[in-house]
């Protein structure tokens, strides 16, 4: 995605679990102005350490800014930029969609078709979940809205570089 | 009269204080003791503080302690740019101690200057006991996220059996790469609390590997370019100062013939005296002939600079005919803000040790007669006298410092406030060795001046030192005349007196119509009797022909000395750059 901030960078950090080290990130995201688009973050398999999953965009300086300032931070142990790499990208988000005795039957057809899930049934309003990257979410979420879109929870994305490969077939597995 | 002396030691070197380090290791105690017991191990013989209930048990600890002299200053700002001024004139770290709540605000202004300036210092803080944390409690204050976006690095330490290893990762961290100030918090109770003092003899931080070594491939395409260029200019910064690669920097501007000019912060890293290839200070109110330089130049090697705004004026029109090498221990100084032909990341002094063993292993030289036509143009440039001032019935505060310069032959240690008389001292003073210009540079922050001069004469007792203030400034920290008395620091504090804020005047008077909108300063207190009142000594001149008498006075007398010099109000800082345009569209008077 390429628009009038340049493009959409998915970085992923590995830092030190310990009080602050967030602060530390996003200070310097709001201090220096660079943007952030979404934000996870939680422990890894080792208890020391964090991962954070942060989407930010900006021109090639920019972004080459956002990397070497987040890799000067004391507590950043790596900062890995995604983009052009081979990646999986999923994001969950929970909808509430208005579901009357018209609109139903539409809302549990774009929930198959994009393997959502409904997650809770009242009388007015389904709960939905869906995974997926940015752009199946966005795709989900315009269809969503003639519905009528009542409330969303996004967990932003979280990333995963997949396992590097000769063959090209292995990493088209999937998706 | 007594002059600066050469510096005989390392004053840095000599101030290692092993003393009874290792009785107490593995000894149960008080972190407050931990806390002395780590300073001793990092050699700390000096730190400059304030006391408050928060830190009382350290201030207990330090009575007790002889190899550690605590100077009480009158100001927590004051101590900052005091352990500020100290780590610069002596090359190790500066060290403060301050309580919570306010005495931890009070250091902020301190603290930004030493993280623009990229100076290692240490500042301790008192914080409330752990359990009242986040209740606020009398005198509590989140100084670690205050001073987050302004240190280096900094720790709250929740347990005293990590109050040893913070300690001494702050040291590292300070000292290091590029070096910069680094905050520890340290709650009430850990510091009464008991643990074991390790003695821990290395310390390491998992992810800080700063990067000393350059690329040789990088340095390779440095020499090639360095083959091709006609027209090569040095510009050296403060990391040229604070690596200690002066001497390299010399070596290589003589054998290749490269002009060499500096930012404000690289001032003495060449010597002034090189008539030849020193072309003075670079920037908004650099020399005609450096400015000019950069316009003109085909290679620019950068060393130890950050490109600051104030030296490179408007970017997109900087170094155009320019290949640019720029040479920076922090890769995130490098393209931040002009394109870059080579970058170069390692420590400057030994990248330009590579750098000068390649020229040299290659047989690679050139003498003038090989850049006869860029040092002529160099001259003509020179000719262009935009730095010339006449002396008439009022006194010009250039030929103050200009006779200050002359009667301490370019020896002595100077600080600056900040405004014209910043400018002054750095266009007027000449300096031959790095470590003797000491200014808030980045961050620009009046009230620096003095105390630290304070922190370098403690740092430098063998040296002059003199502290170059305008009157708007020295009001500003003026308290630590009770400090430099009370601890006999013969610091000298040359006041330029022209009634105004001065530098804002001449933006005013420049660019707002002379409308001198709250910078007149007609109300200030008598100088001489102000520094009579602290017991100081207070001398003034009024008139040219008293300058010099002033002077020599002043310096002649072994004492904490305040010299006011009444010097034409409406005097500018000349050349000038505006700010925003070209660095090479200069206003000369
Ligand atoms: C703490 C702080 N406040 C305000 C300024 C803005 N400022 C820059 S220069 C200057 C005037 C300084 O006046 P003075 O110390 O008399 O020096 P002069 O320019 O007259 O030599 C001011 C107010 C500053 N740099 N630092
Ligand atoms: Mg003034």
């Amino acid at each position: 995605m390429s628009g009038r901030n340049g493009h959409r960078h998915v970085l992923s950090l590995l830092v030190d679990n310990e009080p602050g080290v967030l602060a530390r990130v996003v200070g310097l995201f709001s201090g220096r102005g660079f943007n952030i688009e979404s934000l996870c973050v939680a422990e890894t398999i080792d208890p020391s350490t964090s991962r954070i999953t942060l989407v930010t965009s900006g021109h090639k300086g920019i972004i080459e800014q956002i990397k070497k300032q987040l890799n000067k931070l004391i507590n950043v142990l790596k900062v890995h930029d995604h983009t052009g790499t081979q990646y999986v990208e999923r994001e969950l988000v929970l909808v509430r969609v208005k579901a009357d005795a018209g609109s139903r039957a539409e809302l549990l057809r774009m929930v198959d078709i994009f393997r959502a899930r409904v997650v809770d049934v009242g009388t007015s309003s389904y709960m939905v979940e869906v995974t997926g990257d940015e752009g199946k979410i966005e795709a989900f979420l315009n269809l969503l809205k003639p519905i009528g879109v009542m409330e969303v929870a996004r967990t932003g994305s979280i990333a995963m570089a997949r396992e590097k490969n000769k063959g090209k077939e292995a990493r088209n597995g999937q998706n | 009269m007594t002059v600066a002396s050469t510096a005989p030691s390392e004053a840095a070197q000599g101030r290692k204080q092993q003393g009874n380090k290792l009785e107490a290791v593995g000894k149960e105690m008080k972190g407050a003791r931990i806390f002395i017991e780590c300073l001793k191990a990092e050699g700390v013989d000096t730190i400059f503080g304030y006391p408050g209930g928060a830190v009382i048990d350290i201030y207990d600890e330090l009575a007790k302690e002889e190899s550690i002299c605590h100077i009480l200053v009158r100001h927590e700002q004051g101590a900052v740019h005091a352990a500020d001024g100290f780590a610069r004139a002596s090359g190790g770290v500066g060290v403060c101690l301050v309580t919570s709540g306010p005495g931890a605000t009070n250091t902020v202004t301190g603290i930004a200057s030493a993280y623009m300036d990229s100076i290692p210092i240490v500042v301790f803080t008192g914080q409330v006991p752990t359990p009242l944390i986040g209740n606020d409690a009398f005198q509590e204050v989140d100084i670690v996220g205050i001073t987050r976006p302004c240190t280096k690095h900094n720790y709250l330490v929740t347990r005293v059996e990590d109050l040893e290893r913070v300690i001494r990762e702050a040291f590292y961290i300070a000292r290091s790469g590029r070096p910069g100030p680094v905050l520890v918090d340290l709650p009430k109770d850990v510091l009464n609390a008991i643990a074991k003092y390790k003695g821990l003899d290395s310390v390491k931080v998992r992810a800080y590997q700063p990067t000393y070594r350059p690329n040789v491939k990088q340095i390779r395409r440095v020499v090639e370019l360095i083959k091709e260029s006609e027209r090569p200019l040095i510009l050296a910064g403060g990391g040229v100062v604070l690596s200690g690669a002066s001497g390299e920097l010399r070596k290589l501007a003589r054998r290749i013939t490269a002009p060499v000019t500096t930012t404000l912060m690289g001032l003495g890293a060449y010597p002034g005296s090189d008539e030849k290839l020193w072309l003075g200070m670079l920037g908004m109110h650099g020399t005609y002939r450096a400015n000019m330089s950069t316009g003109a130049c085909d290679l620019m090697i950068a060393v130890g600079v950050r490109f600051d705004d104030r030296v490179t004026g408007k970017t997109d029109a900087f170094a155009k005919q320019a290949k640019i090498v720029h040479i920076d221990i922090d890769p995130t100084s490098i393209r931040k803000n002009v394109p870059v032909t080579i970058p170069v990341v390692g420590d400057c002094k030994r990248t330009l040790e590579a750098l000068n063993r390649m020229l040299e292993e290659e047989g690679l030289q050139w003498d003038e007669s090989e850049r006869e036509e860029w040092l002529s143009q160099i001259q003509q440039w020179k000719a262009t006298r935009p730095l010339a001032y006449d002396q008439k019935d009022i006194i010009k505060p250039q030929y103050v410092i200009e006779k200050l310069w002359e009667l301490t032959r370019g020896e002595a240690i100077i600080t600056t406030e900040v405004g014209q008389n910043q400018m002054w001292a750095a266009q007027y003073y000449h300096f031959n060795e790095p470590n003797c210009f000491i200014t808030s540079g980045g961050l620009g922050a009046m009230g620096f001046g003095f105390p630290a001069a304070i922190g370098a004469q403690v740092a430098r007792p063998d040296k002059l030192v003199v502290d170059i203030a305008g009157d708007g400034s020295i009001q500003m920290n003026i308290q630590e005349f009770a400090t430099a008395v009370q601890y006999c620091l013969p610091v000298k504090v040359v006041i330029l007196n022209n009634q105004y804020l001065g530098m804002v005047r001449q933006w005013q008077e420049l660019f707002y119509d002379k409308c001198y909108s709250c910078t007149c300063m007609e109300h200030a207190p008598d100088f001489v009797k102000l520094a009579e009142a602290y017991g100081a000594v207070g001398l003034r001149a009024t008139k040219p022909e008293e300058v010099v008498p002033v002077l020599e006075k002043g310096l002649s007398i072994n004492k904490t000395v305040l010299m006011e010099f009444q010097v034409e109000p409406e005097e500018k800082v000349y050349p000038m750059v505006p700010a925003g345009a070209p660095i090479t569209d200069m206003l000369l008077v």
